[in-house]
């Protein structure tokens, strides 16, 4: 800052702690609502101050779930998703990684070609091309899997080029010497190229599970099995009921969002370096 | 596209190599795609046994179709709304975080984690809080005389799903910004200041232009986001409604098609948006080179 005005100063910080207050608000009324009975909700206006049903609720979404609401237990449902996470943010890596290594250290023919096929994932959004294939993994029989959750989603074209750009500033001598030593490509990919990129696969980890975690959907078309629901698509099973049970929705909400919120806040800055490096 | 200067000799390992990465591609994103261009060129029977060539009278239909232009209107609406909203909040935050030094890190912190919230569930956390029977906002709006009723008035669920949508997307342009803001040099800010520039003449007149090009890369997408990643929002919440009030796009083509089973109709209009898609990704692609050296 360049001169001091202590008026400023405040108003920043009156604009920031109502941005902040702004920002953690409806999360803050979900916390309130999951703390009480549905009854104490239903009286008229939402209480603002916590209740005394919160280890009741959180125990019964846990355990049981809203079984009229065809939404399976939590615990159930958070295993699912974080299944489905692990398998998109690990698939998505690999096969980024591997994807990356032949255009970078191969001449091979067709290399423009496939580079453009990778390319055309970025454009095609899982919503804008939804039932015809929905329709190719209904003839795989991947319908109600993990396989059928995780597999359609793992291509990535921002992986295989943030990977490649990564590759492309490792110098030239790192390649020459381990030719020299004698390793082949396999060994070049796992001893040199792998500790190095060890930091962005990281950063990108945390991007990757974050997308897989929210997924809706997908999960929403494909899974018909309870056994199968994922969090954030067994939530919106309970708000469309006639009355919902608000205490256990928010529960459920609130158990979905901590995981990757957590991921956020611990992560801080590889979560921040995967942002901004994905979008260049 | 450049390799390295020395390459391994393969003849068959980079094709492995990168084999699973477009299998899948093939399999789960172009021939899909090429399955939505066929159909929309052919239409069903009403018992969906045969299928005839009709050219493309889909894409006729769906621009003669009342429905189809009114979800063209509610979706720039929408886009519009949230990219503005979400810019101008995250834009505000920034430049004022940006002034502060020991706190810095905290605000930010602060700011950053609804980007981990599923738009799904911060459609749920919206409706609730704006929920006519029990919801906190409309109590407080009837103490100022507005009735607030989103499953009637398509104007406030509009406004409902604009805030959830630009809520979950302040934390990204909020991130993007303050980048921005951090590579503007300084010197150029002391140096206005010297001459007798206050802060808010510094602000146009300096920082804003050189936050231009950040904010063109950040419209396009969050135009994008608005257009294609809130379907989870509306879903959970007003399913489109009231009276289509809030059917945009990404919502229309999985009603028609997996509601309404009007296969024809919902390939054309998975086409439509996949022209769009590729034209707002081309121009972030070409502007991305120029954003090198402004």
């Amino acid at each position: 800052m360049v001169e001091n005005r202590p008026w400023a100063n405040l108003i920043a910080h009156i604009v920031l702690i109502s941005g902040v207050a702004l920002v953690v608000f409806p999360v803050y009324v979900a916390i309130i609502a999951s703390t009480h009975s549905l009854s104490g909700l239903l009286q008229g206006t939402l209480p603002l101050l916590p209740g005394g049903h919160g280890i009741e609720n959180y125990t019964r979404m846990w355990q049981s779930g809203v079984s009229n609401a065809g939404a399976p237990p939590a615990a159930l449902m958070l295993w699912n998703s974080f299944i489905m996470a692990m398998a998109i943010t690990v698939g998505k890596l690999s096969i980024s990684l591997l994807s990356a290594f032949a255009i970078v250290y191969f001449r091979f023919r067709f290399r423009m070609f496939f580079f453009w096929v990778i390319f055309v994932t970025l454009m095609l959004p899982v919503e804008v091309r939804i039932i015809p294939t929905f329709k190719v993994v209904a003839d795989l029989k991947m319908l109600n899997s993990f396989a059928g959750l995780s597999i359609p989603l793992i291509a990535s074209a921002t992986a295989t080029f943030l990977f490649r750009q990564f590759f492309m500033t490792i110098p030239e001598e790192m390649l020459e010497a381990a030719r020299v030593d004698g390793a082949g490509p396999l060994k070049f990919f796992k001893d040199i190229l792998m500790p190095l990129s060890v930091t962005n696969i990281a950063a990108l980890f945390v991007i990757m599970f974050i997308y897989g975690w929210n997924q809706y959907l997908w999960p929403l078309i494909i899974t018909t099995d309870p056994d199968y629901y994922t969090i954030v698509m067994g939530i919106q099973r309970m708000t469309s009921e006639e009355n919902p049970q608000w205490q256990l929705v928010m529960a459920a909400v609130v158990m979905a969002a901590l995981p990757p919120v957590l991921v956020i806040l611990f992560m801080q800055r590889l979560f921040v370096k995967g942002l901004t490096e994905t979008e260049k | 596209m450049q390799t390295k200067r020395m390459t391994y000799p393969g003849r068959f390992l980079p094709y492995a190599l990168l084999a699973p990465q477009v299998i899948v591609t093939l399999i789960f994103f172009i021939w899909p795609a090429g399955q939505a261009l066929y159909q929309s060129l052919l239409r069903e029977d009403a018992f969906g046994l045969r299928s005839t060539f009709v050219g493309l009278e889909n894409f006729a239909r769906l621009f003669r179709d009342g429905s189809y232009v009114n979800s063209l209107s509610v979706t720039v609406v929408f886009a519009v709304g949230t990219t503005l909203l979400s810019m101008t909040v995250a834009l505000l935050l920034a430049s004022t975080v940006n002034r502060m030094i020991r706190s810095r890190s905290t605000y930010t912190t602060l700011l950053v984690w609804p980007y981990a919230i599923a738009p799904a569930l911060a459609g749920v956390l919206w409706w609730f809080i704006f929920n006519p029977s029990i919801g906190i906002v409309p109590y407080m709006l009837e103490m100022v005389g507005y009735q607030w009723n989103h499953r009637n008035s398509g104007s406030d669920a509009m406004l409902l799903v604009i805030f959830a949508a630009a809520w979950k997307q302040i934390s990204y342009n909020f991130l993007f910004f303050l980048a921005g803001l951090q590579s503007i040099p300084q010197s150029l800010i002391e140096a206005a200041s010297i001459d007798g520039a206050s802060p808010t003449k510094r602000f146009w007149t300096i920082i804003f232009p050189l936050l231009t090009p950040t904010t063109f890369f950040l419209l396009v997408v969050n135009v994008v986001y608005a257009m294609f990643d809130t379907f989870a929002i509306i879903h959970a919440t007003t399913a489109g409604g009231p009276a289509q009030a809030t059917n945009i796009l990404v919502y229309k083509v999985y009603a028609d098609g997996f509601v309404g089973l009007n296969l024809g109709s919902s390939a054309a209009q998975s086409v439509i948006l996949m022209v769009i898609v590729v034209a707002l990704t081309m121009i972030q692609f070409r502007f991305i080179e120029r954003r090198v050296n402004y």
